[in-house]
């Protein structure tokens, strides 16, 4: 325990400090790019890892609530105005694409996100009135919460910081929750769930609010951050990327999302200085970590390790048993 | 009214190609149990296939037919590879071997990208259909009739493979039970890839088949796998006649869509799946929800 609560402090305290270690600005801004990517994990992880159900338009979702900032501010509403309208349309929008997806699960439940994420990609980018389509939005300005302007890299970090502390906080409080529970008995036994008298369909909605929380949170952070939304952004290759984070970090731990989106943001730029589109590698390392790895980064490396640790207390305890 | 008569004939065309590209589809479903994301890669695939041949890029331009069988054939070996090499290393797991198929899209997309570039590729329409055939006011082009009748003759062909051959009949004993199929001595596995190499060659011969009509871009695959998607929806999974009636369904909304509502209309494809969803998970024609 004490190793795990060790190294938990030291990634904290690294995270705190990211501005002072990092050579410079560009890699502050990868390290904001990496926190609210991790918040969407985290918010998809909540239906892949903890619900069982695989969502492939969770981008559509992020892309509404990225959209609902700009279409507010563009109609001179102000930044706080702007952020509780995309919470509530996201979270709407969540509330229909919950009511419909969860039809079915399993694969019906992928096809049905699919569709839906591919419906809403054609919105955005087909309702040009609305949208200003491939062009996208621009959006002029950044919140200034308490006086306290988000304009630099820095402000911006710690900003993301500490709403991704938040939203760490939520995930741990609502997995131990007992809907957290009720939720992982949905996962793991949907009809015994039901027998004990459990409403599945209700907490299963439920979760999918949760979800779709942390998804326009993270949305509304990289609308600001980006300042620029278009149709690209809400592209099935964005839900497969974020899907990607929350397979390759372990789906169903707490700390698998921010390290899946550590690796996807930072393989995306390192590669981006090298070749111009990374849609290939993202396929390979996709196929790569679903047919080696299926089990994640995370959880894969602590059965390894454990294995190890395991074999060499083994080999001592065969030392000291050996009669001198 | 001849406006009307021709979006009419635009509908029916659009839903024939979408039969070929979802028959396959909804025959996988049926047999493996997935939704085979890569369909709408290969649908492309076979479109720059096809264009590349017809083109005459490789120093010989063929007749359109002939490119269009070799695309199908291609692309359905490439189907087979992909079963057989990639799906088949995990037998039995349906989610990761959607995510496979997930990952293979993004790989065969990005192929196509680098090989042929940005631009749209305009695929001639074979000499002996160009131009139109006159009923009184309506005016239709001979291609587009050429299409319908190709769609069916294929959904005919389909139908007696399923029906009145051996080979359909372990298909269908395949869909129905896999398990109960492999106790009586069916090579469920053999079927898997037969049924995904002929999947894919139907999509890859609707991609070249479509190409005078949709032309080839980077980004068909995503165009054409949400209405493969929305046409299971719909019309069942597993169901030949399902898919038929779903793509001529949805050839209709999309085309009218199109022409009335252009900036609604993909959304306008919601419609129906969304009232299938609700009153009948299932689909029209599916027996069982996915």
């Amino acid at each position: 325990m004490s190793a795990r609560l060790i190294a938990c402090a030291l990634g904290i305290v690294a995270l705190i400090t990211v501005p002072y270690w990092t050579p410079g600005i560009y890699y502050v801004n990868v390290a904001s790019q990496i926190l609210f990517y991790a918040i969407f994990a985290l918010g998809l992880n909540v239906l892949v890892g903890y619900a069982g159900l695989v969502s492939l338009g969770h981008a559509g979702l992020f892309g509404i609530a990225a959209y609902a900032v700009s279409y507010a501010l563009q109609s001179g509403l102000g930044h706080p105005v702007a952020i509780i309208v995309a919470v509530v349309v996201g979270l709407g929008a969540m509330a229909l694409y919950a009511m419909l997806s969860l039809r079915a699960t399993g694969i019906g439940f992928i096809m049905i996100t699919l569709a839906l994420g591919e419906i809403i990609w054609g919105l955005a980018y087909r309702w040009i009135s609305v949208t200003n389509g491939d062009n996208g939005i621009n959006v002029h300005t950044r919140p200034e919460p308490f006086g306290f302007s988000l304009d630099s890299a820095n402000a911006f970090y710690y900003t993301t910081l500490v709403v991704f502390a938040l939203a760490v906080a939520a995930v741990a409080v609502f997995v131990r929750s007992p809907l957290g529970a009720a939720l992982a008995g949905t996962r793991d036994q949907a009809r015994r769930m039901n027998a004990l008298g459990y409403h599945v369909w209700a907490i299963r909605f439920w979760a999918c609010m949760f979800s779709g929380l942390l998804t326009a949170v993270s949305g509304i952070l990289f609308v600001y951050y980006t300042q620029f939304i278009s149709p690209q952004t809400l592209a099935l290759t964005s839900s497969a990327e974020v899907l990607l984070m929350v397979i390759s970090g372990g789906a169903g731990t707490l700390l698998g999302p921010l390290i899946g989106s550590a690796l996807v943001v930072i393989v995306k730029s390192v590669v981006s200085g090298y070749i111009e589109r990374w849609n290939m590698l993202l396929g390979i390392i996709f196929v790569a970590i679903v047919i080696l790895m299926p089990e994640g980064l995370v959880p894969g490396s602590v059965r390894l390790w454990r294995l190890c640790w395991r074999k060499a207390m083994r080999l001592r305890a065969a030392k000291t048993e050996t009669p001198p | 009214m001849s406006f009307w008569l021709l979006l009419t004939v635009n509908s029916i065309t659009f839903g024939g190609l979408l039969f070929l590209l979802s028959a396959g589809f909804s025959l996988i479903f049926g047999l493996m149990r997935i939704p085979n994301l890569t369909h709408g890669s290969l649908f492309m695939l076979g479109a720059y296939f096809g264009a590349t041949l017809v083109g005459g890029y490789l120093g010989m331009s063929f007749d359109f037919w002939i490119a269009a069988l070799l695309a199908a054939l291609l692309v359905a070996a490439f189907g087979a590879l992909l079963e057989r090499f990639l799906l088949r290393q995990l037998p039995g797991q349906q989610l990761a071997q959607v995510l496979v198929t997930l990952g293979v899209s993004f790989i065969v997309a990005d192929f196509c990208l680098m090989t042929w570039g940005g631009d749209p590729i305009n695929v001639a329409t074979p000499d002996a259909l160009i131009g139109f055939l006159r009923f009184d006011a309506l005016v239709v082009p001979k291609y587009r009739l050429a299409v319908i009748i190709i769609a069916i003759v294929v959904a005919i062909a389909l139908w007696l493979l399923l029906e009145r051959t051996r080979l359909g009949a372990m298909i269908r004993a395949g869909v129905d039970d896999p398990d109960m199929a492999r106790v009586v001595g069916i090579r469920v596995s053999w079927l898997f890839t037969i049924v995904f190499a002929l999947g894919a060659g139907l999509a890859a011969f609707a991609g070249i088949i479509g190409g005078p009509i949709l032309s080839v871009y980077p980004g068909l695959d995503q165009d054409m796998l949400p209405l493969a998607l929305v046409v299971v929806i719909l019309g069942g999974t597993g169901s030949l006649l399902g898919s038929f009636v779903g793509s001529i369904v949805i050839g209709f909304i999309y085309n009218f869509g199109q022409a009335l509502l252009p900036e609604l209309a993909y959304f306008i494809l919601f419609l129906p799946m969304l009232l299938v969803l609700i009153f009948r998970p299932q689909g029209l024609f599916g027996r069982f929800v996915p």
